[in-house]
């Protein structure tokens, strides 16, 4: 197939949700479920099933592809189009949004089916799909920044799908403001950009750039933008300081967790700060900070996740510190390892959410992991897929998780940006990822069902066989904890099965190979590194492996002796630590932290200041004080108008005495 | 020759009477009179000019405020009939319907 056939079909891929999503949001509140979920599976099914058939014609050698769908804005010399844009690196991102997303689409028919406002639900996953496809498929930054805002709003609406609860309405909220903070960053990025290269299209951009050499000595335009552009993804990305929000957003529906706030839309500033890659190799102060934060955030997050007891929650600082590993990886300039993380960890972190909604599926509503246990017996099949996911994440080989991890934290040894630090922490971060993961494991499917043994509802036993919906907050009367119907469990058995082939790819250094060509240029050097470094360095790379399992391996043990084993060791060591405990478990009081130098200034700033001061006293005030004055002027010139016929006459007399004497004074001079 | 001054002054005062009984009397006929005094004094002035300067349109003023005044007099007269006929007073202090 000739690119010149293949490229218009790129527009058609971010159209088709965008279709669903309007029949749906349109007309799906008249329509039958099954109707609503004919649409919604049909039209994100058919942007997978376009997705794949331009990855099947897709030809290393005419890549890249580029579709031009319409002039936007035209301004002087500057112009911006709607251009579709395809290589490598998009196509891998196309794939796993749409393949993902679409089988997470198929689960929330199961999972949202009872509820009543299913048709919003499913419409405004379809909406998701657009604007993620937009940003993945953008050939500017500002196309990809409409995509950028669009998938922020979809998580906005999905957090707060609930919205008469209020938690989820102002977790929406949160997730809106923190990243307003990013895209502020992002915007000026845009702007820069536009002043010195007078243009937003990538291929212009990068061009531009490569014209400058690496601001090595001190920091200037690129180290600027680059530095903007990691604010940007910092906030989509949930990395510090603005990972505050994703944890929260976990208020939304669990296929929401999965789809938006694991697998694609927070994977969005990877993708950003690789396909801006050009930018940050000519930035090494830029890259250090993405290395820094990235490493940081992956160390911090999995901290805390070690104390949670919600399911979701765990889970959520997983994710954060999973990006925190792609950030790693961007920042030490191996972004092909970052990108493959981003697909792996978009199969077994999507799974864990599945299976984790399955879990409280099953369980009737409940998100802590303390009324769990045991589970493993009432549901084999979310035990099975999510025994693959936490060895996959853990990095257990030959799983997904562990290519793609290995590869990271090698990079992160040997790459010329990198250095022994990262590293360390990075081993660090997987071992204590691998014990809180396999914590959440034990916690969940072994021992005794600790939940409370609700009194058995009749009509419940036939409810396991079909799609049985619940909220994540609703409690129906649950007996014993069911397995979930199979249009939830197909989902979880093909991602599993993802997760657990899906690191392959990268044996071998194929998929580093097949992103090559869209990591070229500053990343030549590196490939010759690599190329150097495989034979001197294969023995290091072996032992750096043997230790990084050696750490999951050790999670693993650890979670045993103490939630399995002894599973009332915990409850005492957290007491002994006291202090330490608490503040983990309180996440650092980062939010009460933020509440207090941001919030809460802002709020009393915002009352005293600007509501009391400004709007009431000057605004208000102007406005009130000048119809007071009005009225108190004609309060008084009321009484010269008396109905009194002499008092008129009066008024007249002094007049025209005043006019006489005016004009013989004026005459006496 | 008289000066012109005098008739000046004199109406003058006629003018200052006729707005002082204007103002201070509460009957309204008396206001009507204070009215026509006002009038005439002004009309004295008119033909003191006239007989001034030599020029005839200031006595020709005075026949026209003569006309006007005997036009306004019918109709005021008419007015205060009517009035006291429903009012049964000519004090103007009582004739306020229309005050706020």
């Amino acid at each position: 197939m000739t690119p010149q056939t293949l490229s218009p079909l790129l527009c058609t891929i971010p159209l088709l949700p965008l279709a669903g999503a309007a029949i749906n949001g349109f007309f799906g509140q008249r329509s039958s479920k099954k109707a609503v979920t004919a649409v919604a599976l049909v039209f994100c099914g058919a942007a997978f099933g376009m997705a794949l058939f331009v990855a099947a014609n897709f030809s290393s050698v005419s890549a890249p592809y580029s579709y031009s769908l319409a002039h936007w804005l035209r301004s002087g010399s500057f112009s911006v189009d709607f251009d579709f844009y395809l290589d490598q690196l998009s196509l891998v991102m196309l794939l796993v949004v749409t393949g993902v997303g679409f089988l997470i689409h198929i689960y929330s028919v199961g999972y949202m089916w009872e509820d009543e406002s299913f048709y919003r639900f499913m419409s405004y996953l379809n909406l998701f799909m657009f604007f993620m496809l937009t940003l993945v498929l953008a050939k500017n930054y500002l196309v990809m920044f409409i995509g950028w805002e669009g998938v922020g709003l979809a998580s906005y609406l999905l957090i707060g799908f609930w919205f008469t609860k209020d938690a989820a309405a102002s977790a929406g909220k949160k997730a809106f403001l923190v990243n307003r903070i990013g895209d502020f960053g992002f915007l000026i990025a845009l702007f820069l950009m536009i002043q010195n290269f007078n243009s937003l299209d990538f291929t212009k951009v990068f061009a531009a750039v490569q014209t400058h050499s690496a601001e090595t000595a001190g920091a200037g335009l690129l180290t600027a933008i680059g530095l903007l552009l990691m604010v940007g993804a910092a906030g989509k990305s949930a990395q510090i300081p603005l990972y505050v929000w994703l944890p929260d957003a976990m208020e939304g529906p669990t296929p929401v967790s999965a789809l938006i706030h694991a697998a694609t839309m927070v994977t969005a500033g990877v993708y950003m700060v690789a396909r801006s890659h050009v930018i940050f190799e000519r930035a090494p102060m830029a890259l250090m900070v993405v290395a820094v934060i990235g490493t940081l955030t992956a160390l911090f997050a999995a901290t805390i996740g070690i104390a949670q007891t919600d399911i979701k929650k765990v889970l959520a600082y997983s994710t954060v510190s999973q990006l925190g590993y792609m950030f790693m990886a961007c920042g030490v300039g191996a972004f092909s390892a970052g990108v493959f993380h981003l697909m792996t960890h978009a199969f077994f972190k999507g799974l864990l959410f599945l299976a984790a909604g399955s879990v409280i599926h099953g369980v009737g509503g409940e998100q802590d992991m303390r009324k769990m246990g045991g589970l493993r017996v009432y549901m084999p099949w979310t035990f099975l897929t999510m025994t693959i996911a936490t060895f996959a994440i853990a990095g257990f080989p030959p799983l997904a998780g562990f290519f793609s991890k290995d590869e990271i934290l090698w990079k992160a040894y040997s790459s010329p940006y990198g250095s022994w630090v990262y590293w360390l922490l990075g081993v660090t971060t997987a071992f204590i990822t691998s014990f809180y993961m396999f914590r959440l494991w034990f916690l969940t499917f072994f021992g005794d069902y600790r939940g409370a043994p609700a009194a058995h509802d009749v009509t419940h036993g036939s409810a396991g066989a079909h799609a049985k919906q619940d909220k994540d907050d609703h409690e129906h009367g649950h007996g014993e904890p069911h397995e979930s119907p199979w249009v939830m469990l197909g989902p979880l058995v093909i991602l599993a099965i993802l997760s657990f082939v899906g690191g392959w790819v990268g044996i071998g250094g194929r998929f580093e190979h097949f992103l090559a060509p869209v990591f070229q240029g500053g990343a030549s050097a590196e490939l010759a590194h690599e190329a150097a470094g495989e034979t001197a360095g294969s023995g290091t790379e072996t032992l750096l492996m043997l230790i990084s399992v050696g750490a999951a391996i050790l999670g693993l043990f650890l979670a045993w002796s103490l939630y399995f084993r002894r599973p009332q060791l915990p409850a005492r060591i957290a007491a002994s630590l006291g202090g330490l405990y608490q503040t983990v478990v309180h996440k650092y009081y980062v939010d009460e932290i933020y509440a207090a130098l941001f919030v809460k200034p802002l709020i009393d700033g915002s009352t005293t200041i600007l509501w009391h001061g400004v709007d009431q006293g000057v605004i208000d005030a102007a406005v009130n004080e000048s119809a007071h004055a009005a009225r108190e002027v004609s309060d008084s010139a009321r009484h010269m108008q008396s109905g009194n016929l002499r008092s008129y006459a009066g008024w007249v007399a002094a007049g025209g005495a005043v006019v006489i004497a005016y004009m013989v004074w004026m005459g006496v001079r | 020759m008289i000066p012109l001054s005098y008739y000046l002054v004199l109406s003058g005062i006629l003018f200052a009477c006729g707005v002082l009984g204007f103002l201070i009397k509460r009957n309204i006929i008396t206001i009507f009179m204070s009215i026509e005094l006002m009038l005439n004094g002004v009309n004295l002035s008119f033909v003191a000019f006239a007989a001034h300067w030599h020029a005839l349109s200031g006595q020709v003023f005075v026949f026209f405020v003569m006309v006007v005044a005997a036009a306004e007099a019918t109709v005021g007269l008419a007015i205060i009939i009517a009035v006291y006929r429903t009012r049964e007073t000519l004090n103007v202090d009582q004739v306020n319907l229309l005050k706020l």
